[in-house]
C-alpha cells in the first residue's frame, strides 16, 4: 500500500496539476473517492497554489464537485463515500486521523450551489463562524467582524440598515453573497465554491464573479463551474475534469486557447457536455 | 408539383382533424374519470364529517344535562340538641401527641354517630310540612352523601354547631333522573325506583323552584362514589390522568427525542441499527394491552411497584408513546434540508453543534407536534390500564403519583358499566366530554406552540 502510494507519487511527477512553480497551498495525490464500491474519481494529482483562482470544469458527473469537496473533507458526510490517496494542506495531511475536520473547515470554507443562508438574522449569519471559533470576544468585535465581511462581500451597503432582518429575506444574488460573507467572516486560507453562480441570475452572477477576483488577493479560492465563461473570466488557472479524471490543468488562456489534450478541445468547443 | 402539395396538404389537414377527433372523444372520459373521483373524494370527506358531527352532537346532547344536576338549596342547622358532642379535644399537660390523636379519634367517632340525616329531614320539612310522619321516605330526597358532607364540615370547623348554614344539597341520583325526565312516567309503581309520595314531592318541589339543576361542581370536584351516586365525581380520575400525562411528558418525550437525534444523526448504518429502527417501527403497531401485559409483569411482579398507581400507569403509557415520539422526530429531523447542516458543517461547526445550533430549532414545531400528539394518545388510552389494576374503584384523589388512582378513559369504562343507567349514561357522557376537552386543549396547544415556533424562523 505504502509503495504504491510512493510509485503513483514518483509517476505523478511531471504529469498534470503537479506544479513546480510558485508557493503550493494544497496538494493532491492519487487521490481517489469511492461512493460504496464504485470509483468516482480515479487518481487525481493536482496542486493548488496560493492566492490563485482555481477554476474546475467539466461536463456533469466528472467528478470535479466530488474532488472540491474532498478538499475540506465535506465527503465525510456523504454515507458509503470513502477517499484514498493523500491530500495536504501546508503539507499536513488533512486525512490523518490527528487532524481536527472543524479546525479543517476554518481553514478552507465553502459556498455551495444553492444559496443556503441559516434561517437567522443576517447579523447572525455571519456572527455565527467567528463566535463558534471564539474569533471575536467582544461584541464590539463581532461588529466589526460582521462589517468587515459584509464590505468584502461587497453586501454591506445594501443590508447595513436591515442587519436584524432575517437573512432568507434577500434576493438570491445577496443571498449568495452573503453565504460567501460568512465563509470570509471565520477568515479561512482557502474557499472553495460549488457553482456558487448556477442559480443566480446574469446581474447577480456578474457581481459574485467580481467578488471573487477581489477576494483572490487574500484567499486562495477554487471554484467549480460549468460555465466556461465564467471560468475564463475569473479564474488564473483551469482544470478539466472528464469521467472521474483530471484531464488537464493549466493556465486558462492555455487550456481555452491551445488545449493539449483532445477532450479538453472537445469539451471547450462544445462538442460534448 | 402543385397538385402534390395541394394532396399533401389536404392529407396533412385530414390528420390534424381526426387527432382531434381522437383526443377530443377520449376527452370527454378522462374529465369524466376525473369528475368521479374527485366527487369519491368529496364524497368520503362529507361522510367522515357527517359521523364526526354525529359524535359530537350525540355525546354532547347525553353529557351536557349531566352538567347541571337537581340541588336543594337549604337552610341547615347544626342542632347542638342532634349532635351531642363534647368540645374538640385539645392538648392536655403531660399529655403526648398519640395520645391526643386517639381522643381526636373517639371525638370524631362520636361526631359520625350523631343523627345528621336528622339535621338535613328538619331542614326539608321547612318545604314539606306534610311529611313530618314520613321522614325516612323525606330523607330519600337527598343523596346519601350529603350527611357526612355536614359531618365533615363539623369536623372541620366544631364553631358550626349551633348555626344556621345555607348550602345547596344534592338530590338524589334517581330524583334526577325522574325530573330530566329519563325515566318513564307511566310506568306502574311497583316498578318504579321512587315511591309515589316521592315521585309527588320531587315534582311539586321542582315546580316551585325549591328542587333546581345548578351547575354540578360535584362532578369536578368529588371522587367516584357507589354509595352515594349523584355525588360521584371526577376530581380522582382527573388527577391520575394528569399525574400520568406529566410522567409521559417527563419520560417519553426527552427519552424519545434524545434516541430519535442519536439514531438519525449519530448512530452508524448498520445490521443493527436497522435491527433497531425495525423495531421501533413495529413497536408502534403492538396493540396497547401488550404494555400493559409488560407493566404489570415487570412494574408490579418485578419491582414491586404499587397496583393502580399513576406512576406504574405513566410508565407503560410512556413505553407505548415513545415509537410515536421517536418515529414524529426522525421524520421531523429527516425533513430539514440538508443546505442547512453542509452550510454549518461548511464553517467549521461540529456535529453536535449543526445538530443543536441549526437542525433541532427548524425541527422544533415537527417534534412537538408529535410528541403532543403521542401524549394525547396517551392520556386517552384504557386497556393497558385495566391490566396494571387502574380500574379498581378508589374513592380519593391521589396525593402523589404512588397512591393509588383510576384514570378519565378508565372512569369513563367502570360508569358506563354502572347499573343505574339513565344516570350514569350522560355521566359518562360528560367524563367523555372531560376528556375530549383535554385532548382538544392539548392539540390545541400544539398548534400554538407550532405557530409561535415556525414565526421565529
Amino acid at each position: 500500500m505504502e509503495n504504491n502510494l510512493q510509485r503513483s507519487l514518483a509517476a505523478a511527477e511531471g504529469t498534470v496539476g503537479v506544479s513546480a512553480a510558485a508557493k503550493i497551498k494544497m496538494t493532491a495525490r492519487d487521490a481517489r473517492v469511492f461512493y460504496g464500491e464504485k470509483e468516482a474519481l480515479h487518481g487525481v494529482n493536482l496542486d493548488i497554489r496560493e492566492n490563485e483562482v482555481l477554476a474546475f470544469i467539466g461536463p456533469s458527473g466528472c467528478g470535479k464537485s466530488t474532488f472540491l469537496r474532498c478538499l475540506n473533507r465535506m465527503n465525510d458526510t456523504i454515507d458509503g463515500c470513502r477517499v484514498t490517496g493523500k491530500i495536504e494542506l501546508d503539507g499536513e495531511d488533512i486525512y490523518d486521523r490527528s487532524l481536527d475536520v472543524v479546525l479543517l473547515r476554518a481553514r478552507v470554507g465553502m459556498v455551495f450551489q444553492k444559496p443556503n443562508p441559516f434561517p437567522k438574522s443576517i447579523y447572525d449569519n455571519i456572527a455565527y463562524g467567528p463566535k463558534l471559533h471564539g474569533l471575536a470576544s467582544t461584541r464590539a468585535e463581532l461588529d466589526e467582524v460582521v462589517e468587515r465581511s459584509l464590505i468584502r462581500a461587497g453586501l454591506w451597503d445594501e443590508v447595513k440598515d436591515r442587519l436584524d432582518q432575517p437573512g432568507t429575506g434577500l434576493s438570491g444574488g445577496q443571498q449568495q453573497r452573503l453565504c460567501i460573507a460568512r465563509a470570509v467572516a471565520v477568515s479561512p486560507e482557502v474557499i472553495l465554491m460549488d457553482e456558487p453562480c448556477s442559480a443566480l441570475d446574469p446581474i447577480a452572477t456578474a457581481k459574485v464573479e467580481q467578488l471573487i477576483t477581489e477576494l483572490a488577493e487574500n484567499f486562495t479560492i477554487v471554484i467549480v463551474t460549468h460555465n466556461m465563461q465564467q471560468a475564463a473570466r475569473v479564474s488564473n488557472r483551469t482544470a478539466f475534469f472528464h469521467l472521474g479524471d483530471l484531464v488537464e490543468v493549466d493556465d486558462t488562456t492555455h487550456i481555452f486557447t491551445s488545449p493539449k489534450d483532445k477532450r479538453t478541445e472537445d469539451y471547450i468547443t462544445g462538442r460534448f457536455g | 408539383m402543385n397538385t402534390t402539395n395541394q394532396t399533401n396538404l389536404q392529407d396533412r389537414e385530414a390528420a390534424w382533424a381526426k387527432q382531434r377527433r381522437v383526443v377530443e372523444q377520449s376527452l370527454a372520459r378522462r374529465h369524466a374519470a376525473e369528475r368521479r373521483f374527485r366527487g369519491l373524494g368529496l364524497s368520503g370527506v362529507i361522510f367522515g364529517l357527517a359521523m364526526v358531527a354525529l359524535l359530537f352532537v350525540t355525546i354532547l346532547a347525553k353529557g351536557l344535562p349531566a352538567f347541571w344536576q337537581a340541588t336543594i338549596p337549604v337552610e341547615i342547622y347544626f342542632d347542638p340538641q342532634i349532635i351531642e358532642v363534647e368540645q374538640r379535644p385539645g392538648l392536655l399537660p403531660g399529655e403526648s401527641a398519640a395520645q391526643l390523636r386517639e381522643r381526636e379519634m373517639a371525638w370524631q367517632t362520636q361526631l359520625t354517630m350523631s343523627n345528621w340525616n336528622r339535621l338535613i329531614e328538619n331542614a326539608l320539612l321547612e318545604f314539606v310540612p306534610e311529611a313530618a310522619d314520613s321522614r325516612a321516605e323525606l330523607r330519600r330526597l337527598v343523596t346519601s352523601g350529603e350527611r357526612f358532607r355536614l359531618r365533615d364540615m363539623v369536623v372541620a370547623d366544631p364553631s358550626l354547631i349551633g348555626k344556621r348554614v345555607r348550602l345547596d344539597l344534592l338530590a338524589d341520583a334517581n330524583i334526577d333522573v325522574w325530573l330530566k325526565g329519563n325515566i318513564d312516567r307511566d310506568l306502574p309503581d311497583n316498578q318504579q325506583q321512587l315511591s309515589a309520595k316521592l315521585r309527588q314531592w320531587a315534582d311539586d318541589l321542582y315546580a316551585r323552584d325549591v328542587i333546581r339543576m345548578s351547575f354540578s361542581t360535584a362532578l369536578f370536584a368529588n371522587t367516584d362514589s357507589r354509595s352515594s351516586l349523584a355525588s360521584a365525581g371526577l376530581a380522582g380520575a382527573l388527577a391520575g390522568s394528569l399525574y400520568m400525562m406529566l410522567i409521559v411528558i417527563l419520560l417519553a418525550v426527552p427519552v424519545g427525542v434524545a434516541s430519535a437525534i442519536y439514531l438519525q444523526e449519530f448512530a452508524p448504518r448498520n445490521k443493527f441499527t436497522d435491527l433497531i429502527e425495525v423495531n421501533i417501527n413495529n413497536l408502534a403497531a403492538v396493540p396497547s394491552i401488550i404494555f400493559g401485559l409488560l407493566g404489570a409483569a415487570v412494574f408490579i411482579n418485578w419491582f414491586k411497584m404499587p397496583l393502580s398507581a399513576p406512576i406504574v400507569g405513566g410508565l407503560v403509557l410512556s413505553l407505548m408513546t415513545l415509537p410515536t415520539v421517536i418515529i414524529a422526530t426522525r421524520s421531523a429531523l429527516q425533513a430539514i434540508p440538508p443546505s442547512i447542516r453542509q452550510a454549518a458543517l461548511g464553517i467549521g461547526a461540529s456535529k453536535m453543534q449543526t445538530i443543536f445550533h441549526h437542525v433541532l430549532p427548524l425541527a422544533l414545531p415537527g417534534i412537538l407536534t408529535g410528541a403532543i400528539i403521542g401524549v394525547a394518545q396517551a392520556i386517552g388510552e384504557t386497556a393497558p390500564l385495566l391490566l396494571i389494576g387502574m380500574s379498581a374503584f378508589v374513592a380519593a384523589v391521589p396525593a402523589t403519583p404512588f397512591d393509588q388512582s383510576t384514570a378519565l378513559p378508565v372512569q369513563i369504562y367502570l360508569w358506563q358499566g354502572n347499573e343505574l343507567r339513565n344516570f350514569f349514561e350522560a355521566r359518562t357522557s360528560a367524563a367523555i366530554i372531560v376528556l375530549l376537552s383535554v385532548m382538544i386543549t392539548l392539540n390545541a396547544f400544539a398548534i400554538w406552540l407550532r405557530k409561535r415556533f415556525e414565526k421565529r424562523w
